[in-house]
């Protein structure tokens, strides 16, 4: 024992201080992140092991704060757009949506049928990506190393699609107050039309790969239950939710923009474990397909343009007041509220992340795995730290 | 009986799907590859027409190298990240002769026709580091003068490289565009120019 | 007198010629590896260094000779430090007994069999050193990993060993090749193929490689036993790993596929055994960039549950067969 080891600095920060307090007799204390490879990003747990059993875990949070509630507070309404991008790597269509949405509710504005489809279309197709994402990044922390790749192929033909109308490829940010940045594109129709059979194809292929992998199973199935009463308990929605066994989707329950004109179904399943959230998302995906299919068709005979005439400019004033909009995301429910006093800035803008409630319920349901099972039931949440650390 | 299946005969069976596995692995890795080989292969120009790069001011059709910007200063106001600096130009400064005949006529009641400052940018630029793509400008650009460049190879290695001047990169692509003698690779050479 | 000297001659050169050898194997399956991942995963894989990359394993060499070699703090630095080359000294000396060809074998014991499987041994200690010595808890838990796993692999391998002995007689690598002479068909594979199949998935497990790579399980431990070794140290236990492979894929082939005898007479020589080894190797490659990793105890169960009783089941099937 060197002085070193005495030293102020060997006891570990507050968190972990905090938790050596309730350790028990022949256990370690494991520090896993914020630099670890499958917390994808910045999440830090402490973990009380008992030998290579998880007796206690704690999520710490924080690393990836980035004050986006309260830029919205210095932004004008326009200018906070960009912000919805940079929250949800994954998935930020939905969130640019929700933002927008709320702002539109607020300012009452009527979107254009042709705009609420495009909308549809693009979110859907990011679904996809977001998907894919988690898919590949999910496998990637099991062991399996090719997937990801696989994925990354289908992955990159869909940014190649949303490149188009959007200019991005990652952090979206062309929804506007009153519809879309931009129109679409012939040839951007035209590539997602040919997308979605190619996808289709190579679905069982991910199938047979990764979803009947003898070893991927046992991985997976009857790790981590997430069941009702946990989801209630902690706000968890999207697919964990819809993984306990609950058909509880935004897009079906509180009926949004047009979806309450397309028909899909809602995949749930019963197990509650990691391998029934990890089949809702495969089985979203077909889903998804499907809604891309109809909007395409509805396309041509949908009314207005891509953006409603006389959009608000970014420095608009929406009338005093408060409104709150959620969407489906890819990680579950995805709700903005925010506040206006009438000026050119929001007077509040709080987002709701369902990546935070849900990895609330980790630690409940990590309680006496194995340290691999808790590595897959981080996964199976489909964690995205900057959303949870907004 | 059940649970010898559940635990034994199961198992073998679903052995097969490692076989299964390995059959896809192994087709493809004698399927050709599909990644873009760079250097020596470049992403493909149409992918490439709908890259959303830094912005960049577009040129007047009849003179490329002056931009179509009228400094309305839209873009600076509506720029979440503050990332656009644009200088009005100044009228030119009046000779002592003319600023007499000014005055003299101004005197006499005339109603004096003063050379209006030019509506050109004096200077445009640009932080990069600081711009999140999100497009604001462009959609608010009175005079559609600006837009995203395809500039997918833009490298800089200082901080201060990251500041554009527009205007400038106006010029040499009008200057590269009227010359193409000088640039015959343009689509290859265009990683390696200096931009800005 | 000289025949001993002459004896001493043949070990030393053996020794050194099996030094070079490691040394090729490792770079040229640290290339292979990296090429056959990439052409799986539909990307070209090392292509800058040299043609098509080759070069790319020299040089990632050279770099990690060139890094700094850091002791962690409060490490127990000899036993630290030891631990690499305590992984890879052993493997020059299971070279020796393996028959490359007629007159390829370092050193033609009768027990080589045995020495392989005893020194092969080594590396569960050495990751068990390195592990506990570096003060880290990924460290501590990836060597608690590595030796339960290491333990257990090795009963159900020695139990298959010891039905090919049962029929050969001998634990001489180069008697046991020269009983699979003639064609495909005096192969061991064929007399035993349950054995094949358990030796195979053994060998995975004894040279901790995905899917059974659970020591250093990247998505787990960060890196397990070998967190905290830069350099050479890590260097060392790369090397090591490769060793390993080429050594049980080696053993594999002369157990079971005949060692440097062809398919059918008059063509042996030893780019049979090449060829057979290095079929073997593609494979645990290809297995590797294939499946996910098993859980700890679903590793362990694989082998006292499956692999054991098997292997005694076949151990007792091969004795009675030979009885009557
Ligand atoms: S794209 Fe957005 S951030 Fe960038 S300069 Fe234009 S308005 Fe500013
Ligand atoms: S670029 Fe467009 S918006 Fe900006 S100052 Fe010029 S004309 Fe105005």
């Amino acid at each position: 024992m060197s002085a070193y080891q005495n030293s102020e600095q060997m006891k570990g920060d507050f968190y972990t201080q905090k938790f050596e307090a309730g350790k028990r007799d022949g256990t370690l204390i494991l520090n896993m992140g914020p630099q670890h490879p499958s917390t994808h990003g910045v999440l830090r747990i402490v973990v009380e092991l008992d030998g290579e059993y998880v007796v206690r875990a704690e999520p710490v949070l924080g690393y990836l704060h980035r004050m986006h509630e309260k830029m919205g507070e210095t932004q004008t309404w326009g200018g906070f757009i960009p912000n919805m991008g940079r929250v949800d790597y994954g998935h930020p269509m939905a969130w640019n949506w929700a933002y927008c949405g709320a702002v539109e509710k607020l300012m009452g504005i009527e979107v254009p049928e042709r705009a609420e489809l495009l909308r549809v279309i693009m979110t859907e197709l990011n679904r996809l990506t977001s998907h894919l994402l988690w898919w590949g990044a999910y496998i990637l922390d099991l062991g399996a190393f090719t997937p990801i790749m696989y994925a990354f192929d289908d992955r990159e033909m869909l940014l190649d699609i949303l490149q188009r109308p959007t200019a991005s490829r990652l952090t979206y940010s062309n929804f506007r107050v009153g519809g879309l940045q931009m129109d679409v594109d012939d040839k951007c129709i035209e590539m997602i039309k040919a997308f979605i059979p190619h996808f289709r194809k190579r679905l069982p292929m991910y199938k047979d790969l990764v979803t009947d992998n003898l070893i991927l199973r046992r991985r997976i199935e009857d790790i981590g239950i997430i069941d009702q009463d946990m989801c209630r308990r902690y706000g968890c929605t999207g697919p964990v939710l819809r993984g306990a066994g609950v058909a509880y989707d935004v897009r079906r329950a509180e009926p949004y923009s047009v979806y309450d004109r397309f028909d899909f179904e809602i995949p749930t399943q019963t197990s509650a474990c990691s391998a029934g959230r990890y089949l809702v998302r495969v089985a979203e995906m077909e889903q998804s397909m499907r809604i891309i299919e109809q909007a395409i068709e509805m396309l041509p005979s949908a009314q207005g343009g891509y953006i409603v005439d006389k959009a608000p400019k970014p420095a608009m004033k929406p009338p005093v007041g408060e409104a709150y909009f959620c969407v489906e995301g890819g990680r579950g429910k995805v709700g903005v509220y925010v506040v206006s006093d009438g000026s050119k800035t929001p007077y509040r803008v709080k987002l709701r992340a369902p990546g935070f409630s849900n990895l609330s319920a980790f630690a409940e349901a990590a309680t006496g795995t194995l340290i691999a099972d808790a590595v897959a039931i981080l996964g199976s949440l489909d964690l995205i730290i900057p959303e949870i650390d907004r | 009986m059940n649970t010898f299946r559940k635990h034994v005969i199961q198992p073998i069976i679903d052995c097969w799907s490692l076989i299964v596995g390995l059959k896809i692995t192994g087709k493809y890795f004698c399927k050709p590859l599909i990644t873009v080989h760079y250097p020596r292969e470049v992403i493909d120009s149409e992918n490439l027409s709908t890259y959303g790069g830094h912005v960049e001011l577009i040129g007047k059709p009849k003179d490329p190298a002056t931009p179509k910007c009228i400094s309305c200063m839209m873009c600076v106001t509506n720029c979440p990240s503050g990332c656009l600096t644009v200088v009005k130009s100044k009228a030119p400064k009046p000779t002592a002769d003319q600023e007499a005949a000014w005055k003299a006529a101004e005197e006499a009641g005339e109603k004096v026709e003063k050379p209006k400052a030019p509506k050109n940018p004096a200077k445009f630029i640009y932080d990069y580091t600081k711009c999140s793509l999100c497009g604001t400008c462009i959609e608010n650009c009175p005079a559609k003068s600006l837009r995203f460049s395809n500039n997918i190879y833009w490298v800089a290695t200082s901080r201060a490289e990251m500041k554009i001047d527009l205007l400038a990169r106006l010029k040499g692509q009008a200057a590269e565009v009227s010359a193409p003698a000088h640039a015959p690779k343009s689509e290859a050479s265009a990683p390696a120019e200096k931009e800005a | 007198m000289s025949a001993f000297v002459q004896q001493l001659l043949v070990l030393i050169v053996a020794a050194v010629a099996a030094m070079i050898w490691l040394g090729i194997n490792a770079l040229v399956w640290v290339y292979c590896e990296r090429k056959f991942a990439g052409h799986i995963q539909r990307r070209p894989g090392p292509f800058e260094v040299g043609p098509h990359g080759a070069l790319q394993p020299l040089i990632d060499g050279l770099k990690l000779m060139g890094k700094q070699l850091l002791t962690p703090d409060n490490a127990d630095a000899i036993l630290y430090w030891l631990a690499p080359i305590l992984s890879m000294l052993p493997v020059l000396l299971l070279f020796l007994p393996i028959p490359y060809g007629p007159v390829l074998t370092g050193m033609d014991v009768n027990l080589g069999l045995l020495l392989i499987l005893a020194f092969s041994s080594f590396n569960g200690l050495a990751v068990l050193l390195a592990g506990w010595s570096s003060n880290n808890k990924w460290g501590l838990l990836g060597a608690a990993r590595a030796v339960s796993q290491t333990v257990a692999y090795e009963i159900p391998l020695l139990l298959v060993v010891l039905a090919v002995t049962f029929m050969t007689g001998t634990l001489s690598l180069t008697e046991i090749t020269n009983m699979q002479a003639g064609h495909i068909g005096n192969w061991f594979i064929w007399k035993q193929p349950l054995a094949f199949l358990i030796f195979l998935v053994a060998m995975f497990g004894e040279t901790n490689r995905a899917p059974f790579d659970l020591a250093e399980a990247e998505s787990e431990l960060t890196a397990g036993f070998h967190t905290e070794y830069s350099s050479m140290g890590f260097g060392l236990f790369f090397m090591a790993e490769y060793g390993y492979m080429v050594v049980m894929c080696s053993v594999c082939s002369v157990l079971f596929l005949g060692g440097y005898h062809g398919p059918f007479p008059g063509v042996d020589g030893w780019w049979w055994m090449l060829l057979k080894t290095f079929a073997l190797l593609s494979f645990m490659v290809w297995v590797r960039w294939t499946y996910p990793r098993v859980r700890f105890d679903q590793l362990l169960n694989i082998n006292w549950k499956w692999l054991l009783p098997l292997a005694t089941f076949n151990l007792l099937a091969t004795a009675l067969i030979l009885k009557l």
